[in-house]
């Protein structure tokens, strides 16, 4: 297992496969489509390969991440088309449109309290990427 | 709290000069207009513009860039401003002022008339081609009157006179000056002086005539005038434009009988308030202590005053320094108080000439050696500024006050900033003291510009922007402050140093950046800029996979994000130069991908609403149709404009469409700080808009013009004439230099014209640079452009042709339905987001 994540996951019912890590872009997002019991999503899927530089000590404990790919601000379907990088530490992905920047961890906009992103549990199972949709 | 419009009385401004608008603003700041409704009449068609500057406007400037605020200033203020519109009549029986439009109530009226420029009373001077030189509407006639002429002569050898021979070089006009006393600026220099001057105006090819005094005017044999002076000589000439001094324009006050001086002027009191209080003056009509001043400090001084005194405050003019540091036809000429030194019995001189640098420096000192109470350069004005704060605050000079005027080789002592007392005045023109700088920067301000702004400090004149920056960096360094430079928090340098590492360490890509240079991951100030550097230095396909994580969206997929997630695509259209062939493609895929279509400003099409997953299919197509990339998404040369030029115009003199295709296919893929915009216009009439342009080029009879550093949009800056009469070899040369030394030394996002406006030394460092090689980096800057011209290749040709940077393009990694949320109506027969 190449994960960084703290817990393998279970594989029950709600753990689905999305994709492979081919299909991934390092450093950069992809979006995906999922089914879930409240209708489809729309999601942002993240890959930070850990690495020299990776920031460890401020939570950076993952290599995937899975927030909503719809922004808020704009009502379109784009955050997975966003530079990600960090913010004192903590991975952050700014919006395309209109730079706002989104906490990968939590999904928190840092420039409006108000404003958040969903996020799902998603990690490595060997080459597939898996998610938690619940 | 406003007060209602009824209760409010009324202002009228009559003149929106330099002075006339500094007294708007002034009540702008101070929020007179709760008080008043303004109203303020300018004759001219043009709002308030920069006369000091004037000869700039056949140097490439136009009434736009000179205009001394935005268009809307006025109006967003409640300020009327009628142009166009002269005052006739002051009306004080029934308290209106008249124009030819109507009669306007006033409360108060501020008199900002100004001057007119005094004509001699010489038989003959009101023929043709007779001009003054005072209003842009002058300098229009002049150049007019100057197409058809190869002669000019300025009559007066003042300062104005000198600005007016300037502009008829600038005109291409065999030039000479006549002027009545022994010597050129016999208000501001003495015999020595004067004939240093002379010789160096001389050498610039313009004849100066002294001691002349013109009897009449009639007509020539070989041009159009001939003037005949007291000794019967002749001097033969096109044109003749005046320029011998100036008179107040105080008819309305004299008609209005208010007190007037002597000699003209309306006399005004230390409140500027005339003879009937109702009434003010400033500026060069009014007459204070029998003295009109006629330079823009003194007047902003006066407007400063006036505004007071309207608003019930006690601030009084108190005269004004009379002290000028001029640049005349490129001759440094300056003057500080006494500078003749006739003013102060048992006044002692030094003086300094040295004939082979034609420099002339005089100190006028107290009979004691303590104190400077004039001084008088020609040649070189290095010295001005510490002289000027010698006097103006009556510092004690040093021991050997000769030191301060000997070359300074010799190791002159230089007054530091620090040496500075608080009173000291920094920027006459908005009477800026280092105390109230200081005051600034304890209120917060980091840096220069804010101080500029917050204090309007070198925004007048601009002649005390070099000393201005020494007292903010002494003051900022005292404080302990140091700039933080840094482009984010990834990285502690400046782009300008990334870029040097870069190309120093021969780095290739943001991983190892960051990993030597840097901490964190990055973030999406420092990514794209890195990204930026990265190509302008190496031009590596920007999807490749150590660059793709770094780019904005726009250059991930090569095209432009519109607000719903679709994206617009614009293939290169060179020069603007489309075969019907082409067009028919461009409309076929257009109407195969339902996608909105818009000629842009850069003479292309736009093709917008394309959803991401069409776009390698949309770009195989125009591939197969032979277009290429153009662009439009990246900090990166965007399009050449050109009109038709002389192949199919008239008017045209050289093939602009030749040469927009040869620089647009040169330049194309240059990542930049900022995106770059080219025109070239095949002849002076301009119709590609070149000076509006980063880059434009415009024809000439012998040649091409360059222009640099010109912009449009947010905040439009007229681009600046670089080099003249270039081959096309030539041209390309300098353009490859300049471009590559802006990608080398501009700040992220910066536009050409704001770092033109940044970089220390300005045009005429860029021209040291780029045109006479003072770093000695040309040959380097060239084999730079090189290097990313033999590296282009179209990105969207390189992507297609690589699955691995398709699979970007995949609406979702797991399904593959296009984004059903983005939802389209029809508007005027095509497609938009609902």
């Amino acid at each position: 297992m190449t994960t960084a994540t703290a817990e393998a996951p279970t594989m029950t019912q709600t753990w689905q496969t999305l994709c492979n890590k081919a299909d991934l872009v390092p450093f950069s997002g992809v979006a995906a489509w999922i089914e879930t019991s409240e209708g489809p999503v729309q999601m942002a899927l993240f890959y930070l390969p850990c690495g020299p530089n990776t920031p460890a000590e401020a939570g950076h404990a993952t290599e995937l991440y899975a927030v909503d790919h719809r922004d808020p601000f704009s009502g379109a379907n784009v955050i997975a088309r966003g530079i990600v990088g960090d913010i004192q530490g903590e991975p952050v992905v700014a919006s395309p449109l209109h730079k706002q920047h989104f906490r990968l961890t939590d999904g928190q906009c840092l420039e409006d309290d108000a404003v958040k992103l969903r996020t799902w549990p998603v990690c490595f199972d060997g080459d597939r990427v898996v998610i938690d949709v619940r | 709290m406003n007060t209602p419009h009824s209760e409010k009385h009324h202002l009228i401004i009559i003149g929106n000069g330099m002075v006339g608008h500094h007294l708007v603003e002034q009540l702008i700041e101070r929020g007179a207009t709760d008080r008043y409704c303004i109203t303020v009449f300018g004759e001219e068609r043009h709002r308030a513009y920069d006369r000091v500057h004037l000869s700039e406007y056949f140097s490439g400037r136009d009434a736009q860039s000179l205009a001394m605020c935005d268009a809307d200033l006025y109006a967003e203020n409640g300020i009327e401003l009628r142009l166009n519109e002269a005052v006739t009549a002051l009306d004080r029986d029934a308290g209106e002022v008249v124009t030819e439009a109507g009669r306007y109530a006033y409360d108060r009226v501020v008199l900002a008339t100004g001057s007119y420029p005094f004509v001699p009373p010489i038989p003959g001077n009101d023929r043709d081609n007779c001009l003054v030189y005072r209003t842009l509407d002058d300098l229009d006639a002049i150049r007019a009157a100057a197409e058809t002429a190869t002669t000019g002569v300025v009559v007066g050898g003042g300062l104005l006179g000198l600005e007016a021979a300037n502009a008829l070089r600038g005109l291409d006009l065999d030039t000479a000056v006549v002027e009545f006393a022994p010597r050129l600026m016999p208000m501001q220099v003495d015999a020595e002086g004067g004939e240093l001057l002379r010789e160096k105006i001389e050498a610039l090819g313009v004849q100066v005539l002294t001691g002349r005094a013109t009897q009449h005017i009639e007509d020539g044999e070989a041009s159009f005038h001939r003037m005949v002076f007291q000794d019967d000589k002749v001097l033969e000439t096109d044109l003749i434009v005046f320029s011998a001094g100036i008179r107040p324009r105080d008819e309305l006050a004299r008609d209005a009988a208010l007190e007037m001086g002597e000699r003209g002027g309306v006399v005004i009191d230390d409140r500027c308030l005339t003879s009937d209080p109702a009434i003010l003056a400033i500026g060069e009509v009014a007459l204070w202590n029998n003295s009109i001043f006629g330079l823009v400090a003194p007047g902003y001084q006066m407007a400063k005053a006036a505004a007071d005194t309207l608003l019930g405050g006690e601030l009084t003019f108190a005269g004004a320094d009379m002290s000028t540091k001029l640049k005349l036809l490129g001759v440094d000429v300056g003057a500080i108080g006494d500078a003749h030194g006739n003013q102060n019995p048992g006044a002692r001189l030094f003086r300094y000439l040295d004939e082979i640098k034609q420099e002339y420096r005089k100190l006028v000192v107290s009979s004691d050696g303590r104190k400077l109470l004039g001084a008088m350069l020609v040649g070189d004005n290095a010295t001005y500024d510490t002289l000027m704060q010698y006097y103006s605050n009556g510092l004690e000079l040093p021991e050997d006050p000769a030191a301060l005027i000997l070359p300074a080789t010799e190791g002159a002592p230089t007054l530091g900033a620090d040496a500075l007392p608080e009173g000291a005045t920094i920027c006459s023109c908005h009477n800026v003291t280092k105390g109230s700088i200081c005051a600034t920067l304890d209120a917060g301000a980091t840096d220069l510009g804010a101080v500029k702004a917050e204090t309007k400090a070198s925004t007048g004149c601009g002649g005390c922007a070099a000393l201005l920056k020494s007292v903010v960096d002494h003051e900022l360094e005292a404080r302990g402050v140091e700039v933080d430079q840094s482009i984010c928090e990834h990285f502690a340098h400046t782009r300008q140093e990334l870029y040097d590492i870069v190309r120093v360490e021969g780095i290739k890509t943001f991983g190892e950046l960051i990993g030597k240079h840097g901490q964190g991951l990055g973030c999406d100030i420092c990514k794209p800029a890195a990204a930026s550097i990265l190509a302008s230095c190496f031009n590596e396909p920007i999807t490749d996979a150590a660059h793709i994580p770094l780019q904005d969206t726009n250059d991930t997929f090569m095209a432009n994000m519109q607000k719903n997630g679709t994206y617009s695509v614009v293939p290169r259209v060179a020069g603007g130069e489309i075969t019907p062939d082409k067009l028919v493609v461009l409309g076929q895929v257009a109407q195969k991908y339902d996608l909105y279509t818009k000629i842009t400003g850069g003479q292309r099409i736009d093709l917008f609403g394309a959803r991401l997953e069409d776009l390698p299919d949309i770009w195989g197509e125009l591939i197969a149709a032979g277009f290429e990339t153009g662009h439009a998404y990246g900090k990166s040369v965007r399009t050449v404009k050109s009109c038709v030029g002389s192949t199919w115009c008239r008017y045209g003199v050289q093939d602009s469409v030749g040469m927009a295709i040869r620089l647009e296919h040169r330049y194309k893929g240059l990542r930049s700080p900022h995106k770059l915009k080219f025109a070239v216009s095949g002849c002076t009439r301009e119709c590609a808009e070149a000076q509006s342009k980063d880059v434009g080029v415009i024809a000439t009879e012998h040649g091409w013009n360059l222009y640099v550093c010109g912009n449009g949009g947010m905040r439009p800056r007229h681009a600046e004439l670089f080099a003249t009469d270039l081959d096309d070899e030539q041209l390309i040369k300098i353009i490859d230099r300049f471009l590559m030394f802006y990608v080398r030394t501009a700040d992220r996002l910066q536009r050409t014209s704001v770092w033109r406006e940044n970089l220390e030394g300005g045009l005429d460092y860029l021209k040291e640079v780029v045109l006479e090689d003072s770093l000695g980096i040309n040959e380097e800057l060239e084999a730079q452009m090189q290097t990313v011209i033999d590296n282009y290749a179209c990105e969207w040709a390189d992507a297609i042709q690589d699955p691995e940077k398709l699979k970007r393009f995949r609406s979702f990694v797991n399904d593959a339905r296009p984004d059903p949320d983005i939802i389209v109506t029809e508007e005027r027969g095509q497609l938009r987001p609902a």
